[in-house]
């Protein structure tokens, strides 16, 4: 097999789920006969049937409240959200009940679903198409997220999701949706959640990033020795990965896309400062958005953290 | 052109036993004298339960408590038409509910003490935790009901809210999910008039709440719920129906909520009394006892010797619940996920609870 994009290895990975567990279900809006507004889900409501490949009203609050009812009972719903941006309308399913049933019922009752949204800028969509909300998640004890920045990686990390005894939010960074292309294994392979992986080796600068970021910040390590970590994971973080990197570079970059202000950044640079500040060589820089909130098509490019000011993190703690 | 009617709706009201207890015999469900009286006996049951709760919380012994005096014929008649292995989705204020279904009073007696683990239901016993956030736990039920139609279960789903609960987008979205999945649900309004302070007007508009499943493509009616053989006869009806794999019913419970919101709450600073005490004289076990009177199944001995029994199993109940052991302060961290996360095992020792 060829190389193929990020659309379809996620595509490739609901497959395989769907035949090897009947108890798979996809529910989401358009995800049936359109194959999903992305395309993610084509062919699969032919191969296994409107039953368990569910085109649903609109209704972001409903589909999610549902699944943790479907995944309470057993079965394992995945639900796709068209854009981030239209995830908030089930931002209380998510939180005071996908969230905390395990614990409110003392493991009695879990709700392990799958919640699939493209996130992030890229793809110049109207407004509210392009939101890096991460961080919501990741302050929610309870829930998953996880970011794919490969179609390796992001087969492998959604089969893990959707085995995973937790609910996971699955981010799917849109920009990369078709931009890049691997080799992907047909076999059943899986990532495991909860753990980062070293995309690029290096000595001088730990760089943490995910998704769309990750591909940048490595651009921008050209003519720096950057250890560049995939988090993949945002939460649970791998905190042994980072302050490994960290103990060995001396030197912390995070980039990310969303806002800086309590953004995963934040956690990531606390934590290092706290378990690993006598390592430190320099200030620990976030490279991320500005507080405002994500702009349109027009201004898009100017919000998202690019080459130059990534290289002049880079720089700055070099120099310092 | 003339416009044309092209749909009709019409909402039936059910009563089978009047305020005055007499009874519609072609109505009335297949039960025999004995179930009648255990019908009876859980009435007892319930309502000493929640009497006993209100007077542990002024003792300081519990935390807050919803009490759910005049609902009993709402909620007991309505677990009664369900079968061990459905699927229940309370509300907070639904004790009656709990232990129709037996759920251990202990364990509700632990759960308002603020310990968690009363919500741990016994195994086999489909009964979700209450749910806090008013009305946020219908579409649940309606994923639930889906998985069973997915599974090929024979099984129903239950949702207890309330007429606040129906003002919420929850609601509209786990009855249109339910009409256009024809899951197996039966969504139980329990309208007792009041959302703390706010009287059921200011609540919609719509003449009934029962009326809005026609919206949905879905069965609705209203039942008088202090009547607890009309309430179970509708729900006996939607149950039926759900497991023949004909869908969702929404039922409007017409009842009243007799005491405060909660005990924090102070009713009287909001309605008057005269209308409570109105409902007070058309409360449901004032009825049941005049029906059982009619059927020749009720003494003052009789009634006398269930409430003794009654509060000498609560007692029994309060007891266990009171010598429970303490909660484990590693249990706030345990339960989150399925599996310690390196942050947590951090912060178990760094905060000594580790074992």
């Amino acid at each position: 097999m060829g190389k193929i994009t990020i659309v379809q290895a996620i595509n490739m990975a609901l497959s395989e789920e769907l035949a090897r567990d009947k108890d798979v279900v996809i529910l989401g809006e358009d995800i049936g006969k359109d194959g999903g507004v992305f395309r993610v889900t084509e062919g699969l409501a032919e191969k296994f049937g409107p039953e368990r490949v569910v085109d649903t009203p609109l209704s972001e609050l409903g589909i999610i409240g549902a699944s943790i009812g479907m995944a309470a009972y057993g079965i394992k719903p995945v639900v796709e959200i068209q854009f981030m941006g239209f995830i908030y309308a089930g931002l209380e399913q998510i939180f005071s009940h996908a969230s905390r049933l395990r614990s409110r019922t003392r493991g009695r009752f879990t709700a392990p679903i799958v919640v699939r949204t493209p996130y992030g800028i890229g793809i110049k969509p109207p407004e509210l198409h392009s939101e890096s909300a991460e961080a919501f998640f990741c302050h929610m004890p309870g829930v998953k997220v996880v970011v794919p920045s490969t179609p390796y990686h992001a087969k492998g990390l959604l089969k893990s999701a959707i085995r995973d005894p937790d609910p996971v939010i699955f981010l799917e960074p849109s920009r990369l949706y078709r931009s890049i292309k691997a080799e992907v294994p047909e076999d059943d392979y899986t990532v495991p959640l909860g753990k980062a992986e070293v995309y690029q080796e290096g000595n001088d600068i730990t760089v943490v990033a995910w998704g769309t970021m990750l591909h940048r910040a490595a651009e921008a390590a050209e003519g720096f020795d950057c250890e560049i970590i995939d988090l993949m994971t945002l939460k649970p973080m791998d905190e042994e990965a980072i302050l490994k990197s960290v103990k060995k570079t001396g030197r912390l970059v995070v980039v990310h896309e969303a806002t800086k202000n309590c953004g995963l950044g934040a956690e990531i640079a606390a934590l290092v400062a706290g378990e690993a500040m006598e390592h430190l060589k320099a200030p620990i820089l976030r490279v991320a958005g500005p507080e405002a909130v994500v702009p349109m098509a027009r201004l898009e490019d100017y919000y998202m953290p690019d080459k130059e000011r990534i290289r002049k993190a880079y720089e700055k703690v070099m120099l310092y | 052109m003339p416009k044309d009617v092209i749909e009709r709706f019409e909402l039936e009201f059910l009563q089978i036993i009047n305020e005055q207890g007499v009874f519609d015999s072609a109505l009335l469900p297949p039960f025999k004298d004995p179930d009648f009286k255990k019908i009876f006996e859980t009435m007892v049951l319930v309502r000493t339960f929640n009497q006993r709760a209100l007077s542990l919380q002024r003792e300081g012994r519990i935390g807050t408590y919803a009490s759910i005096l005049g609902q009993e014929a709402s909620q007991i008649g309505s677990a009664l038409a369900l079968e061990d292995g459905d699927w229940i989705f309370p509300s907070f204020r639904e004790s009656g509910v709990f232990i129709s279904r037996g759920y251990p009073m202990w364990m509700l007696y632990r759960y308002w003490m603020g310990d968690e683990r009363g919500m741990k239901a016994p195994e086999g016993m489909n009964i979700f935790p209450m749910s806090v956030p008013v009305g946020t736990h219908l579409p649940h039920a309606t994923g639930a009901a889906f998985a069973m139609k997915h599974r090929g279960d024979k099984k129903v789903a239950a949702v207890y809210f309330g007429d606040g609960g129906s003002s919420r987008g929850d609601f509209h979205e786990a009855l249109n999910l339910a009409g256009v999945f024809k899951a197996p649900v039966i969504f139980l309004l329990q309208n007792n008039q009041w959302a703390i302070s706010v009287p059921r007007a200011r609540q919609s508009a719509a003449k009934t709440l029962a009326q809005r499943a026609f919206g949905y493509g879905v069965p609705g009616i209203q039942v008088d719920g202090n009547d607890l053989m009309a309430v179970y006869s509708a729900t006996k009806e939607a149950v039926d129906r759900a497991r023949r794999g004909d869908g969702p019913t929404l039922i409007e419970c017409y009842t009243y909520r007799l005491d405060d919101h909660t005990t924090s709450d102070d009713a009287s600073r909001y309605r008057n009394k005269e209308d409570v005490e109105e409902w007070r004289k058309k409360e449901p076990m004032i009825r049941f006892r005049l029906f059982l009177e009619k059927k020749g199944l009720w003494t003052k001995e009789y009634e006398e010797d269930v409430l003794r029994k009654a509060l000498e199993a609560v007692d029994r109940e309060i007891e266990a619940a009171e010598k429970y052991p303490a909660p484990d302060p590693a249990d706030i961290i345990r339960y989150t996920n399925s599996e310690l996360t390196q942050t947590q095992k951090r912060e178990l020792e760094e905060l000594g609870w580790e074992k």
